[in-house]
């Protein structure tokens, strides 16, 4: 690996970071009677929102077609997530340091294969979340379920919502764009070296 | 074309205002050749857009108008005539509970006891660098003298003080260019008693010489708005009416109008209307407060109450002060001067520059308009015609500048509008008139329905005014509305004033008696306005933040019902142990952290009321029921579409029964907690 290589690698290993600067997701809801919006935000270690209350008036809207109440605790993945990624950005920096390319394709690899994990788990929650409710709802209509859009629009009885990666996804695609880069790079360093001989 | 019309009046008159004036403004468009009736006359064609404000928009500015005899301020929207809110000051409020509640109910304190309304006259917006900074509006209570403060960021009285020594503080609260001092004059004079302090005992035949005025200084916190009566100065015994502040060179000075400088005491509508001039007392408040710093001041007893809502509790509490400092004009030389002025004065207003003080002479012909540079001259020149308890009276002379011939018949009022006009109400002709402050040449008039007192210009009391409206306020409609038995409401209508001529623009009925207003433009206010409180800031005594917290406890004959709301319960719905004979206490906390998500409690037979509780606050209503029986309470105000299951029971049993303390809610039982003192009601 090259100067250049181990640099990109180390970016990409640093681009991870952005995930406990931003949330990963962002899920927008409109209604008539909320103008403002209201928004949810999944972070790699926490649940936040437009306002400090958010969680709060979310459940207390989901709570009348029977939703189960939403809580940062009941979601062990919030406290996993931080130390994964800690490690991806450590051993990142350790393949920048080591120099060996293969693990860069390890590396990337297996984040690959984190993030996939990680959007199939958010999507099992969603459909958790939207399809097991209470029987004694207040309001029950027949065969409506309410599971969220992972991605884009959908309409969920007043509510329209809005599911949209946001900045802190853009750092896992950002290490693997740069992690391939490094990896593309330090093959194309080895083939000038092959080439004159 | 008829038809169309027909069609959409019923339309319209089925669908409710919005849609009959969005069909107006068509109809106006395509009808334009059949109008211009008597109804109309005056008002031009294309006046509804200049006041249409679309749904969904705001307002340009925040109307604040007295209601006079209701003790409340109504918030208006300007120019379309909205009515936003009613602010309670003075007078209890079913509608939220305010001045029933257990929290508010201090806020009505006095040193007569519990007094749950008055009249109130004036709104004055707080002030920095002479201008409105939409921080906090204060107004005068006129009938138990008080001056309270209204926080524009929540709307609500948070602070109400009597003022002693006084009688009718009609002549207040005029705030000095930076809040510095808010003064309070007494409208009647009465005996004061210096030795035991307050009101003293005289005949009435000794009104000319045991009678004296005083005029308050209250001092503000500038960060937090609190007053504090700093001094009083003890004035002659006329009537003080009302006042208004320097600004620019004449900053330093407040100006008072008087009438009965006969000092009569009887049939005043006669005995007060003898002298051809009465005065304009002019205090040099800089002056007044150097001297109470100095140690001019005395000091008397004094019985007032202090009631202040506290920020995080959202209580009020009532503190008793037991002294006041005054000054004596005659011991303070330079601080206090006469000006005669005619007749029976009413209003004083003081034009943007500082120069210029305008007398409304209710009865002159004329309107005399003084000259502050020309009273500074005088007073280095000594032009004075003689002098009044120790107070130098000026030569009218001296210190006039001039006289608007012929403005109208009983001028009351004047304000400004910073392009060097000044506009006056003329009660007795209706009409309002519009005359340069230079020249002093009426240069427009324009009728008005009818009988106006006051008027206002956004900042026309204030250094720079906003100049593009004027609501007069009238003090009679008559035919104006459609009939509505012997009582009927007052109005206030709204005039362009950005061009030459005045424009009529609309009319709206008030509440109650507007006597003044203030208008401040939305942008200093709306961007503060609190959207909730934060339920973690609470700090109300008994507030509960979670369910599981709720609790209903026992002290003797007093149960105390700690419950929680959100949409939609309450917790906790069910509650036993209660006896005819307790007296039930529940403080509600509402739990929402959300915007406009106010939950009310009413419970059945409460003598007193409801009470709002606004999110993230705690409000205790009293409750003392007279029959054993099982009693629904529910939420008063619609919160969600589970609303009208927002409701629980709570039984109250036989006096002696044996029924414990239970309460729940959901179909977890709770258990009271240990130290809740006896738990059955068997054991009392």
């Amino acid at each position: 690996m090259n100067k250049l290589s181990r640099l990109l690698m180390f970016l990409a290993a640093l681009f991870l970071g952005l995930l406990f600067l931003s949330p990963m997701w962002k899920i927008y809801l409109k209604a008539p009677q909320y103008p403002e919006g209201l928004e949810m935000h999944i972070w790699v270690n926490k649940i936040s929102g437009s306002s400090e209350s958010v969680l709060q008036n979310f459940n207390i809207l989901n709570h009348y077609i029977g939703m189960e109440p939403i809580h940062a605790e009941s979601f062990a993945e919030l406290k996993i997530m931080p130390y994964i990624v800690i490690a991806f950005m450590i051993t990142g920096a350790i393949i920048a340091l080591v120099g060996k390319r293969k693990l860069i394709l390890y590396w990337g690899t297996l984040l690959l294969i984190g993030g996939a994990v990680g959007i199939l788990d958010f999507y099992l929650w969603l459909v958790k979340f939207g399809t097991n409710l209470n029987p004694e709802a207040p309001i029950k209509v027949p065969g409506m379920t309410y599971i969220p859009p992972l991605l884009g629009r959908k309409q969920l009885l007043n509510f329209e919502a809005l599911s949209l990666p946001s900045t802190g996804s853009l750092g896992i695609l950002l290490a693997l764009v740069f992690a391939a880069i490094a990896y593309y790079v330090s093959r194309k360093r080895s083939q000038t070296i092959v080439e004159p001989l | 074309m008829r038809n169309l019309k027909g069609n959409l009046k019923t339309i319209a008159s089925g669908v409710g205002l919005p849609l009959a004036l969005v069909a107006g403004l068509s109809l106006q468009s395509c009808s334009e050749n059949d109008r211009g009736t008597a109804k109309t006359e005056g008002v031009s064609e294309d006046v509804a857009k200049a006041v249409y404000v679309p749904p969904g928009e705001h307002d340009e500015l925040y109307g604040f108008l007295s209601g006079g005899f209701n003790g409340q301020v109504s918030v208006y929207g300007i120019p379309s005539g909205r009515l936003l809110k009613v602010i309670p000051v003075f007078s209890q409020f079913p509608e939220n509970g305010y001045g029933y509640n257990e929290e508010t109910r201090p806020m009505l304190m006095t040193s007569h006891g519990f007094v749950p309304w008055d009249d109130l006259h004036h709104p004055k917006l707080s002030r920095a660098g002479g201008m409105a900074d939409g921080r906090w509006l204060f107004v005068n209570g006129n009938n138990t003298p008080r001056v309270a403060r209204v926080d524009l960021t929540t709307f609500e009285t948070v602070e109400i003080m009597e003022i002693p020594n006084s009688a009718g503080n009609h002549c207040s609260p005029y705030p000095t260019n930076n809040n510095e001092y808010i003064l309070a004059g007494t409208r009647f004079s009465v005996p004061i008693d210096m030795q035991k302090g307050g009101m003293g005992d005289a005949s009435l035949e000794e009104y000319k010489d045991k009678f004296r005025g005083s005029i308050s200084f209250i001092k503000v916190d500038k960060e937090k708005g609190d007053m504090e009566l700093d001094f009083q100065v003890l004035v002659p015994g006329f009537d003080y009416d009302l006042a208004n502040g320097g600004k620019g060179p004449s900053e330093d000075w407040v100006f008072f109008t008087t009438y009965n400088t006969e000092k009569a005491r009887t049939m005043k509508e006669l005995g007060a209307s003898q002298n051809d001039k009465d005065y304009l007392a002019a205090i040099n408040w800089k002056l007044a407060a150097k001297y109470a710093a100095e140690g001019k001041a005395h000091e008397m007893p004094a019985n007032y109450y202090h009631n202040k809502l506290d920020h995080g509790t959202h209580k009020a509490t009532s503190t008793v002060k037991k002294k006041v400092r005054y000054l004596l004009p005659e011991e303070c030389p330079g601080m206090m001067y006469l000006i005669p002025a005619p007749k029976s004065p009413h209003g004083i207003d003081v034009d943007p520059t500082g120069e210029y003080m305008v007398v409304n002479g209710k009865l002159a012909s004329s309107l005399p308009v003084f000259s502050f540079s020309k009273m500074q001259k005088a007073i280095e020149d000594k032009a004075f015609e003689g002098e009044v308890n120790g107070i130098p009276v000026f030569k009218y002379d001296a210190v006039l500048y001039g006289e608007v011939k012929e403005p109208g018949l009983g001028p009351l009022h004047t304000e400004f509008d910073g392009k060097g006009n000044a506009y006056s109400t003329m009660f007795v002709s209706s009409e309002v008139v519009k005359w340069n402050v230079k020249d002093l040449a009426v240069k427009d008039r324009i009728p008005v329905y009818y009988s106006p007192g006051h008027l206002m210009i956004p900042g026309g009391d204030t250094k720079e005014p906003y100049g593009k409206y004027l609501v007069v306020m009238n003090k009679i409609t008559k035919d104006r509305y459609l009939p509505t038995g012997p009582e009927l409401v007052h109005s206030a209508q709204l005039i362009d004033i950005s061009g030459d001529k005045m424009r009529m623009l609309l009319d709206f009925p008030t509440l109650a008696e507007p006597h003044y207003a203030q208008g401040i433009p939305a942008d200093k206010v709306a961007p503060n306005s609190v959207k909730f409180f934060k339920l973690d800031q609470n700090t109300h005594p008994e507030a509960v933040k979670k369910e599981a917290d709720a609790s209903v406890t026992r002290q003797g004959k007093t149960v105390k019902v700690n419950m929680t709301s959100i949409r939609s319960h309450f917790v906790p719905d069910n509650i036993e142990g209660v006896q005819v004979g307790d007296t039930v206490i529940f403080h509600v906390t509402n739990l929402e952290q959300d915007w406009d998500v106010p939950h009310g409690f009413a419970v059945m037979g409460a003598d007193n009321a409801e009470t709002l509780i606004m999110p993230g606050a705690t409000q205790s209503l009293r409750w003392v029921p007279k029959m054993a029986g099982v009693y629904p309470f529910y939420c008063t105000d619609f919160c969600s579409a589970l609303h009208q299951e927002m409701q629980g029971y709570i039984r109250v049993s036989p006096k002696g029964s044996n029924v414990p303390i239970k309460f729940s809610s959901g179909e977890k039982k709770s258990v009271p907690p240990p130290n809740g003192g006896p738990t059955s009601a068997g054991m009392n």
